[in-house]
């Protein structure tokens, strides 16, 4: 087993960087050198940009000067076509290390008698490479001399020629080809290519388009065989394979405040994570968009970057309402903090919209990032692409340490602990924000369904909307069952009243005790005094009583003294 | 051979009639070839006596080595060899090929209507 497992890259084949990003990492370090590799898909999905850029970046980043035989497109118009993907060609084919050359086939101009061969066609290659020592070569498409030239049996044969030419030569080529209805290739290119074949589609569902790369084959080498989505934007090309982030981003233990107090009290006093994903969801009015607000605006205080990505509201909307609740994000805004994107994602396609946010983010370099809400992502039935997007989008956001804060919208009849895009398992903190309805009133409810990392609580708490921002209460739990709003009120006061009669009670308890007390006291002291006053009065008639018998004994004496008397 | 040559003939008088002015006009061909292989040399020849029969006196043709001038064949859009490049009289076109299919050489030089 380990034989096996060593051997691949002892003989690992050679292969030649792009430079493109994601595709290097799908087929595992670019593709085969030396070798030509077959890029096919319909009109309009990126072949042409895919072969431009891959000599682009050789040219910039590898120093590997490239040719592009365009069969279709004009040097200029090719110039002028890349230039809004920020691709200079005049520069780099001034530097040498870009050759774009047409190759003209008109068929009304071309008359066949006999046979031929393509000659003329591998001199110009020849040329072309040996005149900039090009490492590269695209032929894109090199369909095209099968519309120019009827005679297939020689055109076959002469491609077959050609690509052995061009393996001779060592150049790494890219063919690219367009889609046919059977085969890979309306020609079957895939006949002379047989090392590597890369397939790119663009699909629209649900009117949205996205647009999708999947490496066919990869003769002698592991390659990744998904479909991996992939954007062309002002930066080129790029590919997103969901696997490639890894799950290795590096974690703090820094926490930051949500912005209501007793919120972070619940999330074990301190609030979340920093770099973490944080998750609201609720059905509509269940105050999702106060509680991004509410952390907005605490971390603008705290002098951190926010970017609020609102789907479904205009900025100004979402200022208006968030100062109805006491919060004022507009003094932000106008300093810098905070900025708003607003677009709605369906408008651009899903795709397209992830490559926007990638931008406005690199660009704005953001501490946090509020996404309201991520629901509206899903269109119809693209549930998978959306939750892969945003599990894409969450991975960005880690690897950069940015806190993502996201609302979803819970449908009414749907459960509750449940995200229409099945993300929960990507989100670090959810929280879920329930309607109430007791007693012929909602009332908001909140609860942590989970918060990895740290002890939270457990308990409903009642959400309040007030005008000083949000709050959280307890709600009544009692034999009654768990109460909010009005019913909380008036259990309350009942309890109040019931506690307060109580009270009253003791108070007189207590009273009645102080009495009895103070009757008890008097009667003491009455009785002291009775008995003091007894015996002060014995005392006196004792010592009277004494007197008179020490009267009585002197009185004795004196009278024996005077009877002469013989005792004593 | 001989027979095909006949028939080359009375058409050719059928379209010079119908041609009329244009007989006058110059011909400039270019022939391009790659190397001197088998095909090129029955090109040369095939295109010789087109030319020696048909534009007698009024043609004006260069064979080129496109291994000799490789820069040309990228100069003149060539990617087959041997190609035949008319430049005059107007439209440009061009036949590939050996050049043994007489009748469709013909219709390329303007010289026959199809």
């Amino acid at each position: 087993m380990k034989k096996a497992n060593d051997q691949p890259k002892q003989n690992d084949l050679p292969k030649s960087l792009t430079g493109i990003q994601g595709l290097d990492e799908i087929t595992g370090g670019g593709l085969p050198k030396g070798r030509p590799t077959l890029i096919c898909g319909n009109a309009g999905c990126g072949k042409t940009l895919l072969a431009m850029e891959f000599l682009v970046r050789g040219a910039t980043q590898y120093n590997e000067p490239g040719v592009f035989m365009a069969f279709e497109e004009t040097e200029k118009e090719l110039t002028a076509n890349v230039a809004s993907l920020g691709f200079d060609l005049d520069k780099l084919t001034a530097k040498k290390m870009l050759l774009l050359e047409h190759i003209h086939i008109e068929r009304s101009e071309i008359e066949e008698t006999g046979e031929y061969d393509l000659e003329g066609l591998l001199i110009r290659i020849n040329l072309a490479i040996d005149s900039i020592g090009a490492k590269r070569l695209v032929l894109d498409t090199i369909e095209s001399l099968f519309g120019g030239l009827p005679n297939t049996l020689i055109l076959r044969a002469e491609l077959r020629r050609l690509f052995r030419f061009l393996k001779e030569k060592g150049v790494t080529v890219i063919i690219t080809g367009e889609r046919g209805d059977e085969m890979l290739t309306r020609q079957g290119l895939e006949e002379y290519v047989s090392d590597c074949v890369i397939m790119l589609d663009h699909r629209v569902t649900e009117q949205t388009s996205t647009r999708r790369l999947r490496v066919v084959k990869y003769r002698g080498s592991a390659h990744g065989t998904n479909e991996y989505p992939f954007l062309i934007d002002e930066t080129g090309f790029s590919v997103l394979p969901v696997t490639s982030v890894g799950l290795n981003h590096s974690v703090t233990t820094d926490r930051i405040s949500s912005g209501i107090p007793r919120l972070d009290t619940m999330l074990s006093g301190k609030g979340y994570y920093r770099g973490s994903s944080v998750l609201v969801s609720g059905t509509a009015g269940t105050g999702k968009s106060s509680l991004a607000a509410h952390f907005a605006f605490a971390a603008c205080k705290r002098g951190e970057r926010v970017l609020y990505f609102a789907l479904e509201e205009s900025p100004q909307q979402i200022i208006r309402n968030m100062r109805s609740i006491g919060i004022d994000n507009e003094q932000w805004v106008k300093n810098g903090l905070m900025k708003f994107h607003s677009n709605r994602p369906t408008f651009i396609g899903l795709e397209s919209y992830l490559t926007l946010m990638h931008k406005v983010i690199n660009e704005f370099k953001p501490e946090v990032v509020i996404i309201d809400p991520i629901s509206s992502f899903i269109v119809g039935t693209n549930d998978f692409e959306a939750k892969s997007m945003i599990m894409r989008m969450v991975d960005f956001l880690k690897m950069n340490t940015i806190t993502g804060f996201f609302t979803s919208l819970t449908g009414a009849n749907s459960e509750l602990e449940h995200t229409q895009i099945n993300i929960s398992s990507l989100i670090d903190t959810w929280m879920i924000l329930r309607d109430i309805e007791i007693g012929g009133e909602r009332n908001r409810g909140l609860h942590i369904l989970k918060s990895r990392g740290m002890a939270h609580s457990n308990q409903i708490r009642e959400y309040i909307l007030t005008d000083n921002g949000a709050e959280l209460l307890d709600v009544y739990v009692g034999p009654d069952g768990v109460l909010t709003g009005s019913a909380r009120i008036s259990k309350e006061a009942q309890e109040y009243s019931e506690q307060l009669s109580r009270q009253q009670e003791t108070e007189r308890k207590k009273l009645a005790l102080e009495r009895k007390r103070k009757a008890m006291v008097a009667k003491i002291s009455e009785l002291q005094e009775e008995f003091e006053a007894e015996s002060i009065e014995t005392l006196n008639m004792i010592y009277l009583e004494e007197e008179r018998n020490k009267a009585f004994l002197l009185q004795q004496r004196d009278m024996a003294m005077s009877r002469k008397a013989d005792t004593d | 051979m001989k027979k095909k040559i006949k028939e080359i003939e009375y058409s050719t008088d059928q379209f010079e009639s119908a041609l009329g002015d244009s007989n006058s006009e110059k011909y400039i061909l270019r022939l391009y070839i790659a190397g001197m292989t088998p095909k090129s040399i029955r090109a040369i020849s095939n295109l010789k006596t087109i030319c020696e029969d048909h534009l007698k006196g009024r043609y004006d043709l260069e064979v080129i080595d496109l291994y000799q001038n490789p820069q040309l064949a990228t100069g003149e859009q060539i990617i087959a060899a041997p190609t035949l490049i008319k430049k005059l009289p107007l439209p440009l076109r061009r036949i590939i090929g050996d050049l043994s299919g007489t009748e469709r050489l013909l219709v390329g030089l303007d010289l026959k209507k199809t």
